[in-house]
């Protein structure tokens, strides 16, 4: 029994027995060796970056004294290489290995004033530690006591969040 | 000039896109931890769905710290020691956890995907958090003699 990977749009098991469920589990269990791969280049992409380095953000964001603009390099790279594959691709009526494009959010252009006020506060405390999630979380093996702090005030912050964001509802 | 920032954003740029394609999923990290997070706090059949997947990707970012860390191959790009003391530690990480949940986003979420997917939405965020990066720094620095 094989599974085809899309071509016209939709996976299809050639035997057809049980193939609604069996194809879901087999894209399901691609997806998340996929996502694997996906974050390890994008932690070895982050290390090349610099942006592992507190010192190198925190100079990026020195404009008013010795400014080390290295990172809009980084801002750059990711911009235009994203945006290239992304519109090879976003035309398609479906990702490879999903269903559709429902976890793709529309594109926005308006933000609240709360998601402003995010922005404001996580842009202060980027700049505080210079650490922002995805450097802090592939710095942890590094054992360093810096990261594990931040990393544990940073989940604490999420976990506020949700607590903050359900007593709304 | 030191190309190793453009090379490595190229990698993210990569490594995001990938889950856009063959997943369809957007690679913004505060949303893939906070997801997970709420799975622990708030399950839901909805978001179960998605904790797999989040699992995997967080681990990829933690075996590919080890592989930063700790192998000679990138040693020059070994992840560095914040200067910032324990308590400034910890007011960063609470603002950066529940900012950027608050803020739908973070640098690769909004910085990378959706500058990239031309959203005028994480365009303005960027441009506000790092804005307000700066001015941060500035003033700690500059005016208050911190951060150094």
């Amino acid at each position: 029994m094989t599974v085809s990977a899309p071509s016209d749009g939709a996976a299809h098991a050639s035997d057809g027995q049980g193939a609604a469920s069996l194809s879901a589990a087999r894209l399901r269990a691609v997806r998340v060796v996929v996502s694997f791969v996906s974050g390890l280049l994008f932690a070895i992409g982050l290390g090349i970056s610099g942006m592992v380095r507190p010192e190198k953000v925190i100079g990026f964001l020195d404009v008013t004294g010795n400014w080390d603009p290295a990172l809009i390099g980084v801002m750059v790279g990711g911009i235009l290489s994203y945006a290239l594959i992304h519109a090879l691709y976003t035309s398609k009526t479906r990702p490879l290995f999903e269903e559709d494009w429902r976890h793709i959010p529309r594109i926005g252009r308006d933000l609240p004033v709360n998601a402003v006020v995010g922005n404001v506060l996580f842009g202060a405390g980027w700049a505080l530690a210079g650490y922002c999630p995805g450097p802090a979380i592939v710095s942890v093996s590094s054992g360093q006591q810096s990261v594990l702090i931040f990393v544990g005030a940073m989940l604490g912050g999420l976990l506020l969040y949700e607590f903050w964001e359900r007593s709304r509802a | 000039m030191d190309l190793n920032p453009v090379y490595g954003g190229i990698l993210i740029g990569v490594a995001s896109a990938l889950l856009f394609v063959f997943n369809g999923r957007i690679a913004g990290i505060s949303g893939i931890a906070g997801g997970l997070l709420r799975q622990v706090v708030f399950p839901s059949q909805r978001v179960e769905k998605e904790t797999f997947w989040r699992l995997s990707f967080v681990l990829g970012l933690i075996i590919g710290g080890v592989v930063i860390a700790h192998t000679g191959v990138f040693a020059e790009f070994a992840p560095t020691a914040s200067a910032a003391s324990v308590p400034l530690l910890v007011l960063a990480g609470l603002l950066v956890g529940f900012g950027t949940r608050l803020g739908w986003g973070c640098t690769s979420g909004h910085g990378i995907c959706g500058i990239a997917r031309f959203s005028p939405r994480s365009l303005f965020a960027t441009m506000i958090f790092v804005g307000t990066g700066m001015v941060t720094v500035a003033v700690l620095r500059h005016v208050f003699g911190l951060l150094n």
